[in-house]
């Protein structure tokens, strides 16, 4: 965090200034470890053993918060007797199917919802990264759940969990993760030692996390243990995800996804989506508690925000116009469709994967074999110049009076030259004013496609091609200012945030949003941003004017809300569980929840509400089912769907690993996404042969000077001079084993790829002893490329195509690969070196390593485990 | 300038008259800096933003003299970052002001080995036509039972995250319209 | 003449040079215990300072690229990595590149990092009580600011260098193709119009703190005492004494180890200590090199 996130470690300072120990659990020792009170090296890919592990200490020791476990979770909710857990299946959960390498569901289901939970097979719902749908909800849930308060039963969740982690000791932390066992009891007890009720504890995670084939899980052991120890929902607990850019929380919620519409409504699938009706339903999942019982306003208000006056309900507001999902059309199967000459243009707009995505030799033959390329940046990205600079030139791949990619380049303006808002890490919408004019040729993304879908639009005029519809109906009337004709960033806010058609009038909560036709919101979620129609994303009350709670600076979606599901900062009761941590509660004299923040629960609904027989949407949560978007109104610490790879997380090794599963048969997760596509290869780990042709674990990281990918840092003289040269961290140990010396060259070398850096020898890294090996890691800055003013070789480019099942992100923080002393080979020399490597490795592209290692027959679990239509989760 | 404030302005009869005898400190006041001041206090106008750098969001106060960006400093009003930045945010200004920026559109031409200079206007209108034609040549109706597809998939964009929220509405909302489906982001990334 | 306390022992150095109505003293103190070495105070003094670039050099000296104060450099972080000591070993600094005794990871490797530190320290211009890089100053450049720090003033230097030398520091530095002296001013401009200096405003952590000398000395007291009472018993002050051989720094701090480890001189001493004796001895040769300066102000100013 101290790391990539220096000011916001400022408040983990105070933290420690007030006597907070902070822990720092991390493959390298960086800026973080040196100020945390104790740090933890650990071998990278193995986080969930280490979660576990806490998990196992929690419930062997009864640590959790029992009344809010009770109240608060599914703890005591009892699960279909259909179900195996991975610890009988050798790492299968039942319902695994091999054929497809994902699961069906059913029998991970509460008892008696087993078939109508209609979670189904899971294989679509992999392709369509389902699992970012919810972000802002749960999975949903059919109907009342069969419930055992004393925990006893061996089917409710409790029993369940403490079976799934028992092998999770502390001696197996030590084994699988290199983390010694005291260091880990440490750990584990004072993290449980300062929760309850007195005391919350926070877990912040750096999104390197998400970057792996288990990513998902990692996240969902946080929430296992902020569960159980009753931090979720209440100050000082919760789970931090620091995000790197400043507003990737935004471009989630008003998404440039390709699987989401904005406020995480799905894009429709050609088969489970064919009408309006279905699409909603498939959202809203009729019967079902909670607020996504709306669904249908949302999705009406979204459709008529985009077309205006053509979007009517006789024609399902346009829903037939939207373009529908068959498969999996992420970033990583479009850039293998590109190689394979399927896609004609691509538009760049300030991202360059030439750098920064896995796999960067794919990424530049991608964007060589385009019809025409539209970058828009700030800087002569690597992007724009895979052409004329790329690696794949000086090896004869990429030859530019060979290369037919059209490359338009148009400059892009500065945060500091256009208006609008971002969305930080913690879902606060914060507005920027503008400066200055940008330079020259430089536009706003807002003037780009608005000028653009304006030429579009006038070209269409009069078509007659059904397809041209869509277009010409848009509703595409923003008003413009200023020389350059810009559209009103406030306008568009305005539209996002939604308004009444008939009046204009801007609305102030999604509660107000409507099915009929009669509102239009861009983005449900953000409603209420432009409340009153004042700018509130523009609010600068400063910070020492206002309480803690700083309520008056910016506006947090949804509805100015800080922290999520914060009833349950407050007890069944509605009293808050301690005076110190005091947050939101019941105020019984005026009938209403109040507190510090917005209350996340109906205002006047009393803690001791009861839902009527047969009650659905916001009607159906009780008085004390404080995570209102979950459909059992409950915090899961078991997911029986919504998460593809297991209801429960589960310790496999990375894609690539060294070592074989010291838990499992199963040696990597069975449902991670995988390519066969010669581009495209995995290095073996066991219990395939060759292994030992990769031997080192290799992770890669930011550095404090860079940011990214580079382009907004190594072409700034200042964050440039700080960190010149691409380097790669080892520790003396290794640099013995090795024969590298301090300041000398290294090259690396994986299936895919050879970079070369410089070495720096530090005992910051630590050879670990991991399951009677000693296993040596190094690591590697990812922000180097071959333009601007400091380069070197790209770290990614080491890195293949495996990835995480539930939201398809890469696995690009783990790896394996063979270091070399010297500088890597030039020229065509450059591909034989790989090719030998392969050769040796017995590696043919396009053949991915087996997905099943055990030799168990998967737990049936299911007796039909055939796809089906109705799989949305 | 009289002889006498001339003579009185001599550093030597500072020291020799004055406090100073030693001519260490005020005496040895040069003119230039007795004039200086902040730059920010003589600034045109501010700006209040965000850095765009990582998700922390903290508060930048843009300092603007004659439309040229002469400061960007935290925004001590802001109770997220109490006004401090790290080194990628308090070097901002060498990011906006950078001489790398590119101001010109550039076109390099099917295979080209340069770079050629185009205006942005015919820019934005071959863009236009080959979305377009990329557009008739891929376009999927309906899939193989009948049912609406809607789309093309011979486009593809990827955007980062550092787009503004507005950007991204109108960025999705345009491509939903031309059916372009494969619009991703640093988000998956 | 001047007396001796002028060039020696506890002073308050801008009312002693002629600044009548000088407020406190204003300094820095850099709690080195909560620095997380970010460089945002590199970065943040080159932006408000416009300093040109120092350099793009992989130096191997943990994340320090920057190598040492110098005339483009008017911050500088060092790093400094240290092992702990194991066995026979004294203890002490081991920097990058130098193997332990033992390689590491014949063991977990854990338990052996409990001790192992990574201190980060944002070194500046010390703007001493006595600084000899001004006294040195033949043509009155480098001054003492109503704030009580030292400042070369760009009009008037003519790079002559003498100041170079004087340091005990090694701070000040000549710059190339320049040719005249350039260091941290304590953002003079920025002072005058009430703000606190770039780096101290940008500092995330608080390590880089701005203010009345004395209160930070105080603040500083409060720190170590703090520290050792948390069991850190290595904390200790450097720069803050008024008696040390640069009369008190302006900029002092508080450091976890010894203060070579991070590059400091453990007992500075003001070049100019001993003047007042010297002149006294040969107050003619005083007389000429003040008439010496007075030439170059007059040759300066036209």
């Amino acid at each position: 965090m101290a790391e990539a996130h220096p000011v916001g470690f400022q408040w983990v300072m105070e933290a420690k200034r007030r006597g907070a120990k902070v822990f720092h659990v991390d493959p390298r020792f960086t800026r973080t470890s040196a100020v945390a009170d104790t740090y933890l090296p650990i071998r990278a890919g193995t986080d969930i053993a280490l979660l576990g592990g806490v998990v196992r200490y929690i419930l062997d020791n009864e640590l959790d918060f029992r009344e809010y476990v009770l109240a608060y979770t599914n703890a005591a909710t009892i699960v279909s007797e259909r179900f195996v857990d991975a610890e009988d299946g050798d790492g299968l959960f039942s319902g695994f199917d091999p054929e497809t390498g994902s699961y069906v569901q059913d029998s991970w289901q509460y008892a008696g919802r087993e078939t109508d939970s209609g979670s189904g097979h899971t294989a679509r719902a992999r392709d369509s990264a389902a699992g970012l749908r919810h972000e802002s909800h749960g999975a949903r849930v059919g109907g009342a759940v069969q419930r055992d308060e004393t925990l006893q039963h061996p089917r409710c969740v409790y029993q369940i969990l403490k079976r799934h982690f028992a092998r999770y000791t502390p001696e197996m932390v030590e084994r699988v993760c290199g983390v010694g066992r005291e260091q880990f009891l440490k750990l584990a007890r004072a993290w449980t030692e300062n929760s309850g009720r007195e005391r919350t504890g926070v877990l912040i995670y750096s999104v390197g996390w998400t970057q792996h084939s288990v990513g998902v899980q990692y996240i969902r052991t946080g929430a296992i243990i902020q569960l159980l120890l009753g931090n979720m929902g209440r100050p000082g607990g919760g789970i931090l995800a620091l995000r790197g850019h400043a507003s990737i929380q935004g471009s989630t919620d008003i998404p440039t996804l390709y699987n989401l519409l904005p406020g995480y409504l799905p894009m429709p699938h050609h088969a489970d989506h064919p009408t309006f009706d279905a699409w909603v339903d498939g959202i809203r999942h009729p019967g079902q508690k909670g607020f996504w019982g709306n669904a249908r306003a949302y999705a009406a208000s979204l459709l008529k925000a985009y077309w205006g006056d053509a979007a009517t309900p006789e024609n399902d507001f346009g829903y037939g116009y939207l373009p529908r999902m068959t498969g999996d059309h992420g970033t990583y199967q479009q850039v293998l469709n590109m190689i394979d000459g399927k896609v004609k243009g691509y538009f760049l707009l300030g991202q360059n994967p030439a750098v920064g995505s896995a796999h960067g030799r794919a990424q530049r033959l991608g964007l060589a074999n385009l019809d025409w390329l539209v970058v828009r940046d700030l800087f002569m990205i690597e992007s724009a110049t895979f052409w004329q600079n790329g690696p794949e030139v000086a090896t004869g791949e990429i030859v530019p009076e060979q290369c037919r990619t059209e490359v338009f380049f148009l400059p892009a303006a500065a945060h500091v030259e256009k208006e609008g808002t971002f969305t930080q890490t913690q879902r606060l919408v914060q507005w920027r004013e503008k400066a200055v004019e940008p330079p020259g040729d430089a536009r706003s993304e807002l003037w780009f496609f608005y000028h653009l879908g304006r030429r579009l639009r006038e070209r269409l005029a009069g078509s007659p091609h059904p397809r041209d519809r869509a277009l010409l109906d848009l509703a595409w009337d923003y008003p413009t200012h200023g020389p350059h004709a810009e559209p009103s960033a406030e306008a568009v806010l305005r539209e996002i945030n939604g308004y009444e058609v008939a009046t204009g009038r801007p609305l102030s909560s999604f509660a107000q949003a409507r099915d009929d036709g009669s509102t239009a919101v861009g983005c449900w979620i953000y409603t209420g941003v432009y409340a009153d129609g004042v700018n509130q994303a523009a609010r600068r009350r400063p910070g020492h004017e206002q309480d803690w709670v700083a309520a008056e600076w910016g506006w947090a979606w949804p509805a100015n809300r800080r922290i999520l599901y914060n009833r349950a900062s407050a007890d069944p009761q509605g009293r808050p569980w301690s005076e110190r941590k005091r947050y939101v509660w019941w105020d019984e004299a005026t009938g209403e929840w109040t507190g510090y923040d917005v209350p996340d629960f109906e205002r006047t609904k009393p803690p001791t509400y009861r839902p009527p027989e047969g009650a659905s949407g916001p009607e159906a949560l009780a008085g004390d089912d404080p995570f209102v978007m979950q459909a059992d109104g409950k915090g899961w610490l078991y997911a029986p769907s919504g998460v593809l790879d297991g209801p429960l997380p589960t310790h496999f090794e990375p894609a690539e690993s060294p070592l074989r599963n010291p838990l499992y048969g199963q040696q990597a997760n069975p449902a991670r996404k995988v390519y066969p596509h010669p581009v495209n290869s995995v290095n073996p780990s066991p219990p395939q042969e060759h292994g030992q042709v990769f031997p080192y674990v290799f992770t890669v990281s930011r550095l404090t000077e860079h940011h990214t990918a580079g382009g907004m840092s190594r072409m700034v003289r200042p964050l440039a001079e700080l960190q010149p040269e691409m380097f790669v961290e080892v520790s003396p140990a290794l640099a013995a084993e090795a024969g590298l010396t301090h300041l000398g060259w290294a090259h690396l070398i994986s299936g895919r790829a050879v970079i070369e850096a410089k070495v720096l020898v530090t005992e910051r890294l630590t050879p670990l002893r991991v399951d009677g090996r000693v296993i040596h890691q190094l690591w590697l800055p990812y922000h180097f490329g071959y333009e601007g003013i400091v380069t070197g070789d790209s770290a990614n480019d080491l890195f293949g195509i495996t990835l995480d099942p539930n939201v398809l992100i890469q696995e690009s923080k783990v790896g394996t690969c063979d270091v070399r002393p010297g500088r890597r080979p030039t020229g065509p020399a450059l591909r034989d070196l790989i090719g030998d490597y392969r050769r040796r490795a017995g590696i043919v592209p396009g053949v991915p390593p087996p997905v099943m290692t055990t030799e168990l027959r998967p737990p049936a679990g299911n007796t039909d485990a055939g796809p089906r239509e109705n799989d949305d989760a | 300038m009289g002889i006498r404030t001339f003579i009185e302005g001599w550093p030597v009869y500072r020291q020799l008259t004055g406090t100073d005898p030693l001519g260490r400190g005020s005496a040895a006041q040069s003119g230039r800096s007795a004039r200086l001041t902040a730059r920010t206090e003589d600034a045109d106008t501010v700006a209040r933003s965000v850095c765009p750098y990582c998700a922390v969001g903290c508060g930048q106060r843009v300092f603007v003299t004659d439309g040229r960006v002469t400061q960007i400093e935290g925004d001590p009003d802001s109770p997220i970052s109490r006004g401090r930045l790290c080194p990628k945010g308090a070097a901002s200004r060498s990011l906006v002001t950078s001489p790398l920026r590119q101001t010109k559109v550039r076109y390099r031409r099917p295979y080209g080995t340069q770079w050629e200079e185009l205006d942005l206007d015919v820019a934005l209108d071959m863009i236009a036509d080959r979305i377009l034609a990329a557009r008739a040549e891929t376009w999927e109706d309906a899939d193989h039972a009948g049912r609406p597809l809607n789309r093309t998939l011979g486009i593809a964009s990827l955007g980062g995250a550092t787009l503004d929220n507005e950007e991204n509405y109108l960025i999705k909302k345009l491509f939903t319209a031309m059916g372009a489906l494969q619009i991703e982001n640093q988000a998956r990334i | 003449m001047p007396d001796g306390d002028s060039l020696a022992g506890p002073l308050d150095p801008a009312p002693d040079a002629g600044w009548v109505a000088a407020g406190p003293r204003m300094g820095f103190f850099t709690d080195t215990s909560v620095c997380i070495g970010c460089k945002a105070c590199e970065v943040a003094c080159k932006e408000w300072n416009d300093v040109p670039a120092s350099g793009f050099d992989l130096l191997g000296m943990s994340y320090d690229n920057t190598g040492a104060l110098t005339a483009n450099s008017w911050r500088h972080v060092a790093f400094v990595e240290q092992s702990p000591p194991t066995g026979h070993d004294t203890p002490g600094t081991r920097f990058l590149g130098m193997p332990g005794p033992r390689p590491p990871g014949r063991d977990t490797g854990v338990e052996e990092r409990t001790d192992f530190r990574w201190l980060m320290m944002s070194d500046v211009c010390k703007h001493c009580t006595h600084a000899a890089c001004l006294d040195v100053c033949p043509t009155g450049a480098l001054f003492r600011t109503e704030f009580g720090s030292v400042v070369v003033q760009q009009d008037i230097c003519n790079g002559c260098g003498y100041c170079i030398p004087a340091c005990p520091y090694g701070v000040i530095d000549q710059r190339r193709g320049d040719g005249r002296a350039w260091k941290c001013t304590l953002c003079y401009d920025r002072l005058g119009a009430g703000l606190t200096p770039a780096c101290a405003q940008a500092c995330p952590t608080e390590s880089i703190q701005y203010g009345p000398l004395d209160e930070l000395r105080e603040r500083a007291a409060t720190r170590v005492a703090q520290l050792h009472a948390r069991g850190v018993p290595q904390a200790r002050l450097y720069g803050h004494d008024p008696n040390d051989g640069v009369g008190g720094d302006g900029a002092f701090f508080l450091l976890l180890d010894e203060p070579q480890v991070y590059g400091l001189p453990p007992d500075p001493v003001a070049a100019t200590r001993d003047l007042p004796r010297m002149w006294r001895r040969a107050g003619l040769a005083a007389l000429t090199m003040a008439a010496a300066a007075v030439a170059a102000f007059v040759g300066r100013s036209s």
